[in-house]
């Protein structure tokens, strides 16, 4: 039955690829198609994946599809039914986003045809990720969404920035595609079968199982975007259009946590403490330097795009710490700490989905993507700025929003470290805990800056101040985003309920405690340990709220409000260059981090005709570290075989008949 | 008999709520008088809130409804962190409600708002307080943290009764991990609370202040509630400290007897911790602003040398 519904929603999306190609000449007509069907392929979708997740069931399908000995297995079982509904209902948010949003491309320079097919191949391709069970539909529908989004990155391809971004992209989604390929071939030598089913039940020496493990982790992790592997991402997902950007972090990037999950968990088993503690290394470095260099942003997107970084590491963290724990057999901690994983996994997406849909609102009503052009934009789009600030309050993990049940919850399976009883293991976690609260704690201060910066305080710049709340179909998915963030954090209980069948499907174990004194109190190991209860605390914050205003607004007091001018000192009156802005807001951060960035600073003195000039650029260490270096030496290695290219069509085919004749040489 | 938990419950939280004046204003008296100033009574602070809880309003015309509704969320939330903490007694009903990572959580989301209130006006004071105060928060925050997941390892428990409660039955050791967390502890607690020598609650001088320089443009009974708060922040820290460090006379039960015994007992912590405080304000300066890291990393480390001992000397 689900997965009936999932193939329905493949089926919508890839409708809504082709159908609107027929309407070329209409283009509002096209969009409209376009958004309907991919609407309705998300709710299908996540209709699908939330049966597969509460019926507890697995299913299977084997499609006669493709070569006669090469079928198409298709299975949906609950750790795939809940990242399907995830990637569904963000899609069908996106898709009522989407029309309000890409009428403003209707009679510009790009035609609209390539990014409603795009965007149906891109969608398509990651439900069949989700539900394929054997390596070879899998790399194809991997290979599918990493095509079709580098088209929708490229979309606006008149300016030299995006095609230079979508460049990077592809070369990254290629190289970790091989990546995969490896990992995948190392299992199917061993199991003589693409399927995964086989795969699982493969005969791995611990050797084999690491060395696969390692091309997972760097495939997977490149599409996830972990450090040093995330150079692609802050450039990538600022470029695309908005719904798009809100796709690809906030799903796309879910899609290749799917894929590490399915692949350890899944796929090679005997899970090893050293790849965890390598996960959770890598999973700290990520959260940190992510939200650093998300600091240093004034670029509101490319601030996100780094965000997105953050919370992968904070995801990876989570999964490292269940690793560990599984592969020292504490099976119950195990189970928390990957259930706190997919729990940000859902909130990332909820949260960094609607802080996209308000960027590109803003974005659409200002053309402004400068965090230092903008201010004030509270008094002129009211609910994008509400919706915006849950937002912001949800990713900085603040209870009761949901970023902080997952960030509590990981909490708790690191604060379980002691029972491991190893010193070197021991230690580190305790480190990634130190690491993930220092991450909160810069995240909110983040989110400080973004939040005021932007909508808070004067307009910076003449666009700014006319720009307006924007069209219904907008506000209604920023809305119903917030609504989910507060409904995520103060319900976790039903919510690790629900995931609590993805560790039992998984590991066979789940967690023991998650809701023993009711569903009111979130307590995941024992209600001695620890508990939370984020409606009450969500009540308690509203009662205080009216007892206070009531006993501060006595009625026979005079409580009316005085508006007044800004005291000024006296010195005339103020403007909005007065106001700190993003950049010197950060500033007290950046000098005490100084050793992360490369920062480039310099002061021109004043010249005649000329005030001074201040000067300031910072970059990113790993791009000149290692990708810069990385591409000389291919440039150079490129050089010396250019002997090879006579250019000579014979000779060319003569390559291509040796390399086959070798081929057929290694295979036989 | 539940009833009653909770009726004592909510009256301990009125009690810390309204006694916090007190405090802040009997840790001012000491210092004055250290000082050899005359220095205003302990109670000043009350004649204080009530004088502008009276007065009317100004708001800047450029203030948008997150600098009104600012206020009362900073104080409300700072009153589910205080119900958090046990007190006089460990039997706490409202323990479930929050642990210590939620309570660093509602410390976090009040400051995010009032640094936000900060922001709101458009002037350069409030921008420049909010950003000192999200940097030396972030910084101090997860030694907070630390500092707390070093007594909670302990006692394998996050929630602060029950950590309370074995602290205080433990046969006394004087471990490493406590020390160093505990110095940790009051590092930050220095720092969050805006005293000396991170910020000067008594300033208001640009180049120095961080916490009046974010409620500058606040007036009336909004000024009533951020200044009330932050009063309140200090007594929640103050009674961290104390019955973290010193858990023993907190009482285990809810015998009379032990309360009054565990009312006095507090009392006495917590005058000598306003006296420690008084004496350091009084022997020390403010540092420069970017001395301040050099300060909170040393309580990050402090806390982290903390984890580490007990992960490494301590577990069995």
């Amino acid at each position: 039955m689900a997965l009936n519904i999932a193939q329905f929603a493949v089926l919508a999306t890839l409708c809504s690829a082709v159908a609107p190609l027929v309407f070329l000449r209409l283009p509002y007509l096209q969009i409209r198609i376009s958004f309907l069907l991919l609407g309705v392929s998300g709710i299908a979708a996540a209709w699908a994946g939330g049966l597969a997740l509460l019926s507890r069931t697995t299913e299977q399908l084997i499609l006669p599809l493709g070569l006669p000995w090469l079928h198409v297995y298709l299975r949906l079982d609950p750790l795939s039914g809940f990242f399907l509904f995830i990637v569904g209902f963000i899609t069908f948010i996106a898709a009522c986003y989407g029309p309000g949003y890409t009428r403003e491309y209707i009679g510009g320079p790009n035609s609209v045809g390539p990014l409603t097919l795009f965007t149906g191949l891109f969608v398509g391709g990651m439900f069949l990720v989700l539900l394929a069970a054997d390596a070879f539909s899998f790399m194809l529908a991997w290979e599918l969404m990493s095509v079709a989004s580098y088209f929708l990155v490229v979309f606006q391809h008149h300016q030299e920035e995006n095609r230079r971004a979508a460049f990077i992209y592809l070369l990254m989604a290629v190289v970790g595609g091989a990546f995969l390929f490896l990992a995948f071939g190392v299992l199917a030598a061993f199991s003589d079968s693409f399927s995964f089913a086989a795969m699982q039940t493969a005969p791995l020496s611990p050797t084999w199982a690491s060395i696969a493990f390692g091309f997972a982790f760097v495939g997977f992790g490149l599409k996830a975007g972990i450090v040093p592997l995330h150079v692609w991402l802050p450039q990538a997902h600022p470029v695309a259009p908005s719904h798009i950007s809100a796709l690809m972090s906030g799903v796309m990037l879910k899609v290749a946590v799917y894929g590490f999950i399915r692949f350890v968990y899944g796929l090679l088993g005997g899970i090893q403490w050293q790849w965890g503690v390598l996960v959770l290394l890598i999973g700290s470095a990520s959260a940190v330097l992510g939200v650093l260099y998300a600091l240093m942003q004034h670029d509101l997107k490319r601030l996100l795009a780094y965000h997105s970084v953050e919370n992968i590491g904070i995801i990876y963290i989570g999964l490292g710490l269940s690793m560990i724990f599984s592969a020292t057999n504490h099976m119950e901690i195990a189970a928390l700490a990957l259930i706190a994983a997919l729990y940000h996994c859902l909130n990332h997406a909820l949260f960094k989905s609607l802080l996209f849909f308000g960027a590109g609102a803003i974005l659409q009503q200002s053309r402004q993507h400068d965090m230092e052009k903008m201010g004030g934009l509270i008094k002129k789009m009211p609910v994008t700025a509400f919706c915006f600030l849950i937002g912001c309050i949800s990713i900085s993990a603040l209870p009761p929003f949901n970023g902080f049940v997952s960030e509590w919850l990981t909490f708790q399976a690191a604060l379980q470290g002691p029972i491991l009883r190893s010193g070197i293991i021991g230690a580190m976690i305790p480190v990634a805990a130190a690491m993930l609260a220092l991450t909160g704690a810069l995240a909110a201060a983040c989110f400080v800056k973004v939040y005021g910066v932007i909508f808070l305080g004067r307009a910076r710049s003449p666009e700014i101040a006319e720009a307006r709340d924007p069209s219904f179909g907008m506000q209604l998915s920023q809305v119903i985003l917030a609504i989910c963030c507060l409904g995520f954090g103060i319900f976790p209980t039903w919510t690790v309920r629900a995931l609590n069948t993805i560790p039992q499907n998984l590991m066979g174990a789940g967690l023991a405690g998650g809701a023993a004194d009711g569903w009111l109190w979130l307590t995941p190991v024992s209600s001695q340990t620890a508990s939370y209860g984020g409606l009450a605390v969500f009540f308690a914050l509203l009662v205080c709220w009216l007892i206070v205003f009531a006993f501060l607004h006595q009625p026979q007091r005079d409580n009316r409000i005085r508006i007044a001018p800004t005291w000024d000192c006296g010195f005339g009156s103020l403007n909005s260059r007065m106001q700190y802005t993003a950049t010197s807001f950060a500033m007290p951060i950046r000098r005490i981090f100084s050793f992360v960035w490369l920062i480039f600073e310099k002061v021109e003195p004043a010249v005649e005709g000329k005030g001074p000039r201040y000067l300031l650029k910072i970059s990113d260490r790993f791009w000149l570290m290692i990708y810069v270096p990385i591409g000389k030496l291919m440039l150079k290695l490129a050089e010396r075989t250019a002997f090879i290219q006579g250019g000579n069509l014979r000779v060319y085919l003569c390559y291509s008949f040796f390399t086959l004749l070798f081929l057929l040489w290694v295979i036989v | 008999m539940t009833g009653w938990i909770w009726f004592w419950a909510i009256v301990k939280i009125l009690c810390v709520v309204l006694l916090a004046p007190l405090m802040a204003g009997w840790v001012k008296w000491l210092k004055c008088k250290l000082q050899n100033r005359q220095g205003p009574a302990p109670w000043q602070p009350y004649l204080d809130l009530q004088r502008l809880a009276r007065k009317q309003v100004v708001l800047a015309d450029t203030a948008s409804p997150i600098f009104r509704i600012a206020p009362y969320i900073v104080f409300s939330v700072t009153i589910i962190a205080v119900s958090a903490v046990p007190v006089i007694t460990v039997k706490l009903p409202i323990a479930a409600l929050a642990d210590v990572i939620a309570l660093v959580g509602f410390l976090a989301l009040a400051r995010f708002f009032l640094s936000l209130a900060g922001m709101d006006v458009g002037t350069a004071f409030g921008g420049m307080g909010s950003s000192r105060e999200v940097t030396i928060s972030s910084l101090a925050e997860p030694a907070l943290l630390m500092a707390f997941f070093t007594l909670a390892m302990n006692v394998s428990s996050t929630n602060l009764s029950t950590v309370i409660s074995h602290l205080a039955q433990q046969h006394f050791t004087l471990y490493p991990s406590l020390i160093f967390s505990s110095l940790g502890l009051i590092l930050v607690a220095i720092a969050e609370t805006g005293r000396i020598p991170i910020d000067n609650p008594a300033t208001h001088l640009e180049l120095t202040m961080i916490h009046e320089a974010m409620i500058l443009e606040y007036s009336g009974r909004h000024l009533a509630l951020m200044e009330w708060a932050a009063m309140l922040k200090l007594t929640l820290y103050s009674l961290l400290i104390v019955n973290l460090i010193v858990p023993y006379g907190v009482a285990l039960t809810l015998d009379p007897g032990d309360l009054a015994f565990a009312a006095l007992i507090v009392t006495v912590k917590l005058f000598i911790w306003s006296c420690f405080l008084a004496v350091s304000e009084t022997v020390q300066a403010k540092m420069r602003l970017f001395r301040a890291p050099q300060f909170l990393g040393l309580a990050f480390i402090l806390t982290l040398l903390g984890m580490m001992s007990h992960i490494i000397l301590e577990v069995q």
